[in-house]
């Protein structure tokens, strides 16, 4: 996409927004649409969609079949760019030699941040997740209820398109109607689920997701969207009608030239250019937030990666949407490495990441199907939202929140690796293992837990007093620690997919973990980190307010999770985009009052 | 070709170097391996194009080490009423391209498999009288295979045999299956733009007595 040089910016900005992922997207789009002028600094490369996704690729054009390396953790066709576990360059430390303790940072280094790496999993969280507190006595309650943002979801669900039903579930809210797209029909692996999970009570509905399953109506959306000003139906509107939707091929995890799902540079950055508003610049890795005499932000200083410079850009306002990591490292390297927006002493605190635990079965029923296509939407079709909500609350559950359960492909594209687990072909070889092969391909289904952690004094993240990155900037040092209640609902997950494995009369592929602590997922690894600066009641408790806006510094907005006070099990992407655009709205009326 | 060979004390060597890898197995996952440090595709490759193998790193078996693997993935995988042979489908390659290249988890498997490549060849001339890939009757290659995939083998030498026949297998049948000679062969259907998703055909639901939840 169209980048700039820092020799082409312009003196000032009104807003300076760090990161282009969903937060830093939203809000470019937001303050873009609304007159203001911005600019947007990512730490990585430009990136085009339309030119650069691998979107028919096979396995045998791929280098090692495509399979993972340490330069593409998640295999050679996986969108990221330069990024992944490790960023070279940029080393991150942890407080604990005790793997049990440390955090595993991914980050990207590309136009569009973490939304090219996603599973377009899109969903609201409830009503009791912004009050989790005054629920169970645990973490936080959020400033905001669910009717605060409410609007700002059905907004996001609008431009971004979004497929599910409304089933009308416990803390699982509906859209309003008309505004979810259909959802895909259900995978054999879905519908057998649905069916298991009908015998145990347990539902299996379908997901929601941003992917388009149907044309957009540019110039309705645009028009419920932005219903006082033309010209920005305009523009939206033609963004919209240049989007396809799904063409049910393709795994969404290599991104999508034809703009079916939602990615940062397919949906929030064309119309924000387009309005003439947004320079972008890329390759811009950012130091601190300079901090002008009166206490309010000026811009930032960052190393333009391209020559090694220290470079500034400044603003009337700036947004850090780098990520909750990336955005306390710059808060806390600011001032001189004193830390801005902190006089709670809260920067860095309240990490949190999504509970993981996850379960394959072999399901017998399922062997020597007739063939079929089974791509559909290149992602999960059916989840369960959590169900437990009465148990729990009554006090039968040793933990105190909720997970969904998401709902493996079956019959995907082998791509380089073995296409039934390897001990299924053990000792074979020839026709019979062409048999065998055949036999069990598209026999498993994976369950995967994704639950919501609380908050906890052992999980935050501070700089290294010793190490730098390659220009001299401290990085972060992770601290972990998982409580009783993540721990706890890992092992519920375990037994209750082993249940639903038996109940469709298979078998799990490894013993049920008895200890949370032998299957949930390292810190980090759902890459679901928020928190770090959570938004509160007062400035004592909290970094931010309602609005993103810090409570020391009130021309700086944090948009990306960070300040998130709790992490419900729905994943956080879409709320990141909510907030984001409920925050841009009340910073164009700040503008707007010459507040800035 | 006989210096392709190697010589006994080395394939011993071998077997040494298989029991630490195999103590060490599993994914790579956990270790701290920096990015972009080996000469691999790095970071950022090109990912909207067809590459060809060799197009990252050199392939560096033998002529003899190829005609190994030709000939031993061929009986894995052979022709039938399922698909081609391993070769005719660039399996050789792909394993050629495998053990070459600059990562932990194939250079694992090039202590396996190239010294494993090496045995079987001994193994076919002690027992046939001629290399491995020189064997003309295929009965002779399967007596060889079915030793190797015996799990209940006792000394160790035989066990790690096992392990790199399994190793071996592993690969190829990656490799075959990424192709679309594979996917039929496998029953994979896909990869095809659509206008349309249908969801699994009546014939299958019925099977499984399933009912399709989403209507239109």
């Amino acid at each position: 996409m169209a980048t700039i040089p820092i020799s082409r910016s312009k003196k000032e900005y009104d807003v300076v927004i760090v990161g282009s992922g969903a937060g830093g997207g939203q809000m470019a789009y937001t303050l873009c649409l609304a007159g203001l002028k911005c600019v947007m600094l990512e730490a990585g490369r430009s990136y085009v969609p339309e030119t650069e996704t691998p979107m028919m690729q096979r396995g045998d054009h791929a280098p090692l079949g495509g399979s993972s390396t340490p330069d593409k953790p998640f295999g050679f066709y996986d969108a990221t760019v330069n990024g992944g576990w490790e960023v070279p360059n940029e080393p991150y430390t942890q407080g604990s030699d005790n793997p049990e303790e440390q955090f595993r940072w991914w980050r990207a280094r590309m136009l569009g941040g973490r939304t090219n790496h996603w599973g377009r999993i899109s969903l609201r969280n409830g009503p009791y997740d912004f009050k989790p507190f005054s629920r169970d006595g645990l973490g936080f309650d959020w400033p905001i209820g669910y009717e605060d943002v409410e609007p700002y979801y059905t907004k996001v669900e609008r431009l971004i398109g979004v497929y599910g039903t409304n089933e009308g579930l416990e803390n699982t809210p509906d859209s309003p109607a008309g505004v979810l797209q259909p959802p895909p029909k259900g995978r054999v692996g879905d519908l057998m689920t649905q069916k298991a999970g009908k015998a145990m009570g347990v539902p299996v509905v379908p997901i929601h997701r941003a992917v388009l399953t149907r044309p957009m109506d540019g110039k309705k959306l645009a028009a419920q969207l932005h219903p006082e000003d033309a010209d920005t139906q305009k523009i939206v509107a033609e963004s919209m009608v240049n989007r396809a939707p799904c063409f049910w091929a393709t795994d969404c995890g290599r991104g999508c030239s034809i703009r079916a799902n939602y990615q940062s540079t397919t949906v929030h950055l064309p119309p924000a250019l387009a309005t003439g508003n947004l320079d972008i610049i890329a390759d811009a890795h950012v130091r601190e937030v300079i901090i002008g005499k009166d206490g309010k932000a000026k811009g930032v200083l960052f190393i333009d990666k391209t020559t090694g410079k220290e470079e500034r850009v400044l603003g009337k306002a700036v947004v850090l949407a780098a990520s909750s990591g990336e955005s306390v490292r710059i808060m806390l390297n600011s001032n001189g490495g004193e830390g801005i927006a902190n006089s709670s002493g809260l920067v860095g605190k309240y990490i949190m990441d999504t509970v993981g635990s996850d379960l394959r079965g072999q399901i017998p029923a399922l062997e020597n199907l007739p063939p079929h296509n089974d791509d559909g939407a290149g992602g999960c079709h059916f989840y369960s939202p959590w169900w437990l909500y009465k148990d729990q609350l009554a006090g039968r559950l040793d933990f105190a929140r909720g997970y969904h359960i998401e709902i493996g492909g079956t019959r995907r594209m082998p791509e380089g690796n073995l296409p039934v687990p390897a001990h299924y072909l053990k000792g074979l070889y020839g026709t019979k293992l062409k048999e065998e092969a055949r036999r069990y391909y598209g026999s498993f289904i994976s369950l995967s837990c994704r639950g919501e952690m609380i908050p906890n004094e052992g999980s935050y993240a501070d700089l290294d007093p010793d190490v730098t990155d390659k220009w001299g900037i401290p990085v972060m040092r992770w601290h972990w620690k998982w409580s009783d209640h993540e721990l706890n609902m890992a092992a519920h997950a375990q037994k209750t997919f082993t249940a639903i494995i038996e109940e469709m009369g298979g078998t799990a592929l490894t013993n049920p973990q008895k200890s949370g602590r032998d299957t949930i997922l390292q810190g980090g690894q759902v890459i679901h980190e928020v928190g770090g600066a959570i938004m509160g009641e007062d400035r004592a408790t909290s970094v931010c307010n309602q609005w993103n806006q810090t409570w020391d510094i009130d021309n700086l907005f944090l948009c990306d999770g960070a300040p998130f006070a709790s992490n419900a099990d729905k994943n956080p992407t879409q709320t990141i985009m909510a907030l984001a655009w409920r925050s841009g709205e009340y910073l164009v009326d700040q503008a707007r009052k010459g507040n800035l | 070709m006989i210096e392709n060979r190697l010589a006994r004390r080395k394939v011993l060597q071998w077997f040494a170097a298989f029991a630490a890898v195999d103590a060490n197995g599993g994914p790579v996952l956990g270790r701290a391996v920096v990015p972009g440090v080996v000469n691999g595709y790095g970071t950022d490759p090109s990912l909207a194009t067809f590459n060809q193998r060799g197009d990252y790193w050199s392939l560096t078996m033998t002529q003899q080490q190829r005609a190994v693997t030709e000939a031993l993935a061929d009986i894995i995988l052979p022709a039938d009423d399922h698909g081609p042979a391993a070769s005719a489908v660039g399996v050789v390659d792909f394993v050629d391209e495998w053990i070459s290249a600059p990562y932990p988890r194939q250079e694992q498997d090039r202590e396996v498999i190239i010294p494993g490549i090496a045995w079987i060849d001994s193994e076919a001339e002690k027992r046939f009288g001629a290399l491995f890939s020189d064997l003309v009757d295929p009965l002779q290659k399967q007596a060889i295979c079915d030793d190797l995939c015996d799990s209940a083998a006792q000394s160790k030498g035989q066990r790690q045999a096992v392990q790199f026949f399994h190793r071996f297998t592993t690969i190829c049948t990656g490799a075959y299956y990424s192709t679309p000679e594979g996917w039929q062969a496998v029953g994979y259907v896909g990869n095809m733009p659509s206008g349309a998703f249908a969801g699994p055909p009546v014939e299958v639901l019925d099977l499984l007595n399933l009912t399709q939840t989403v209507l239109e």
